[in-house]
C-alpha cells in the first residue's frame, strides 16, 4: 500500500504512539484486502459494547494518546444511572461501564450510546467515505443512503476515526456495490417483524449482495433497519439492494450491473416459519419478561406500544431499549407515563447483550426480534420470538400461545 | 507420507501449527464457550467440537461487529483460541479481530487444498511466506 507522507508520519509516531497503533492495524487490513492507498472519512460510528475486549482495546489507544480526529458516534452499553437506581448491577459491573464511558470520552467520541445512528444522530449523505461498525448500521448507510462503508469491527472503526482515513477496498468501489443474488420475496410482507424473518434466512440467500425483489413498494425504517440487523445476525453482509427502491438499484439491472446474478433464491411465508421454528423457543408457555429494542426502537415503536397497553397492567416485565432522545421525547409525549402505568420501562443507551440483564438468566422472555434472542444465549438468557402485536399481548397475559 | 504444501495469501501475520478442525458453516466466535472452545451455537455444523487450540479452516465469519474481537479475546485470555485460521471469504471484522488478537489467519488457499485435507490432519500455516501445509 501506498501511504501520503501524512499517513507514513502517523504510522512512524510522528503524531503519537495511539495513532500510530491505529495506523499500523489499518495498514494490515488493507494489506490483507490488497487496498492500494487509504482514503479519507468523513464520519464514523464505533460498535462500542463495553466487553472486556472492547474496554481493553479503547483504554490501550486511549494510554497510547490517540484522539478521535473524526468523532464518531458509539453503541449502547447499559445507562448507568437508570440501572444504578434500580439496583440492578453489581458494583463491578457498574465500575466496567463507567471505566467504558471513560474511554470513550478520553478518546473524543460522541457519547451517543445508540444502535440506530443511521436514522436520527449520524446520518450520511450519498456517496459519503464513512467507516461504520455495528451490524445494523453498515447495510444501512449503504443500501439506504448510498453512503460507502465497509462492514467494520467496532475496532477497525475506533482505528479510522483516530486516524481520520480508511483502507480503500471492497465496498468504496462501484464494482464490488453491485449485486450477485437475486432474492425473489413470495412471502407476506406486512410488518417490520416479517423483514426480521427475512434476515434471518442469510444461510439461505448465502454469501454476497443480495438483490430483493418482490416487496412492497414502501418500506418503513424500522423494517429497513430490522432487515440489515438480521441479515448480519444469520451471516455477514455489507449490503443489499431493493430494486426500485434502494439508491443504487433503480431497475434490476442496475442492481447487477448488467450481469446475471449468480444465484437465484426464492423465499416463501414456508421459508419464514421455518426459520422461525429454527430460532424460536417453542410457544405454549409462560413467559418471565418481554424485551424490545434490538436495535433500538424508534419513537413510532415506542407510541405504538403506548397505545396498546394504555390503560393495562402488564402481568411481566416489559422492557423497550431506544435512545437517550427517543426516550427524552416519549417523556415529552407523555409515552413514557402511560408504560410506566402499566409496569413497563423505556430504558435509554442499553443493549440487551450487557450485565445489566443479569437477574434474567435463567429466565424465558419474549421478543420480535431474533438478534435481541440470539446473543443473550451466552448470558443464559432465552426467547420465545413473534410479532409485536402477539409479544404484547404476552407481557399482558403472561402467557404465549 | 508425502507432505502437501499449498500457497495462500497473508490476512494476519504467524506462523502456527496445529490439529485441523473444518467447519462448514461461518463462525461467529461470541458464542463459543471460552472455558473449553466449544462451539455452542444450537444447529452449527461444528456444534458441540471444540476449536480450542486449532488450525480452523471455515468459509468466513458472520454475527455483530463487536462479538467476533470479545469472542477471540476471551478464548484467547484462557489459552484456548484458535492456533491459526484459514478461510474463505474474508470480511473486515473478522480480519481485524485476528490482526488484533495476532491469530495467524490466511485466505485464498489452493483449491486442492480443501480436497485433501480433513479433521485431525496436523496442518501448518506460514501466513508471512504464504503457505499452509499437511504435516501428516
Amino acid at each position: 500500500m501506498i501511504l501520503t507522507q501524512e499517513q507514513q508520519d502517523m504510522l512512524d509516531g510522528k503524531y503519537g504512539e495511539g495513532t500510530a497503533f491505529a495506523m499500523k492495524i489499518q495498514v494490515a487490513i488493507g494489506e490483507s484486502f490488497d487496498a492500494k492507498r487509504m482514503v479519507p472519512i468523513t464520519r464514523a460510528h464505533v460498535a462500542l459494547s463495553n466487553q472486556e475486549a472492547d474496554l481493553w482495546f479503547a483504554e490501550k489507544l486511549l494510554k497510547a494518546g490517540a484522539k478521535c480526529r473524526i468523532a464518531p458516534t458509539v453503541n449502547p452499553g447499559f445507562c448507568l444511572s437508570f440501572f444504578k437506581n434500580k439496583s440492578m448491577v453489581s458494583k463491578e459491573d457498574a465500575d466496567l461501564m463507567q471505566r467504558t464511558h471513560n474511554a470513550y470520552k478520553g478518546l473524543g467520541a460522541v457519547l451517543s450510546y445508540n444502535c440506530t445512528p443511521y436514522i436520527d444522530t449520524n446520518v450520511p449523505n450519498y456517496g459519503e467515505v464513512i467507516a461504520f461498525s455495528e451490524s445494523s448500521a453498515t447495510p444501512y448507510v449503504n443500501s439506504v443512503w448510498g453512503a460507502r462503508s465497509n462492514r467494520e469491527g467496532a475496532n477497525s472503526a475506533l482505528c479510522a476515526a483516530i486516524t481520520g482515513y480508511v483502507p480503500e477496498y471492497g465496498l468504496l468501489f462501484d464494482e464490488n456495490r453491485k449485486g450477485n443474488i437475486l432474492v425473489e420475496v413470495k412471502a407476506d410482507m406486512k410488518t417490520p417483524y416479517d423483514y426480521h424473518l427475512l434476515g434471518m434466512l442469510g444461510k439461505k440467500i448465502g454469501n454476497g449482495i443480495p438483490v430483493f425483489t418482490g416487496l412492497p413498494k414502501h418500506i418503513s425504517k424500522e423494517s429497513l433497519r430490522n432487515l440489515g440487523a438480521q441479515l448480519n445476525t444469520s451471516g455477514a453482509y455489507g449490503m443489499f439492494h431493493i430494486v426500485g427502491f434502494t439508491p443504487e438499484a433503480p431497475t434490476i439491472d442496475a442492481a447487477f450491473g448488467g450481469v446475471k446474478p449468480d444465484r437465484k433464491v426464492v423465499i416463501t411465508n414456508d421459508d419464514l416459519t421455518e426459520i422461525l421454528d429454527e430460532i424460536s423457543l417453542k410457544g405454549n408457555r409462560n413467559i418471565d419478561f418481554a424485551m424490545f429494542g434490538c436495535p433500538h426502537f424508534t419513537l413510532e415503536e415506542v407510541k405504538y406500544i403506548a397505545e396498546k397497553i394504555k390503560g393495562k397492567k402488564l402481568k411481566k416485565e416489559m422492557w423497550i431499549l431506544t435512545s437517550s432522545h427517543v426516550k427524552e421525547m416519549a417523556v415529552r409525549m407523555g409515552f413514557d407515563d402511560i408504560i410506566l402505568e402499566s409496569g413497563g420501562f423505556i430504558v435509554p443507551d442499553t443493549c440487551p447483550d450487557q450485565p445489566c440483564w443479569s437477574h434474567l438468566k435463567g429466565k424465558v422472555g419474549i421478543t420480535e426480534s431474533p438478534k435481541c434472542a440470539y446473543y443473550p444465549q451466552r448470558r443464559g438468557i432465552h426467547f420465545v420470538i413473534r410479532d409485536l402485536e402477539t409479544c404484547i399481548n404476552a407481557a399482558l397475559t403472561g402467557e404465549v400461545k | 507420507m508425502d507432505k502437501k504444501k499449498f500457497s495462500c495469501h497473508k490476512i494476519s501475520e504467524g506462523v502456527a501449527e496445529a490439529e485441523a478442525i473444518i467447519s462448514k458453516d461461518d463462525i461467529m466466535f461470541y458464542l463459543i464457550e471460552p472455558e473449553t472452545g466449544k462451539i455452542i451455537e444450537p444447529a452449527h455444523d461444528i456444534e458441540g467440537k471444540s476449536m480450542a487450540k486449532k488450525t480452523l479452516i471455515f468459509p468466513s465469519g458472520k454475527g455483530s461487529s463487536v462479538v467476533q474481537a470479545d469472542g477471540l479475546y476471551q478464548l484467547n485470555q484462557r489459552g484456548n483460541a484458535p492456533k491459526a485460521m484459514i478461510i474463505q471469504y474474508p470480511e473486515t471484522v473478522l480480519v481485524s479481530s485476528a490482526i488484533i488478537m495476532e491469530i495467524p489467519m490466511v485466505d485464498k488457499v489452493d483449491p486442492e487444498f480443501y480436497e485433501v485435507v480433513k479433521d485431525g490432519d496436523l496442518v501448518r500455516v506460514d501466513a508471512d511466506n504464504g503457505i499452509v501445509e499437511i504435516l501428516n
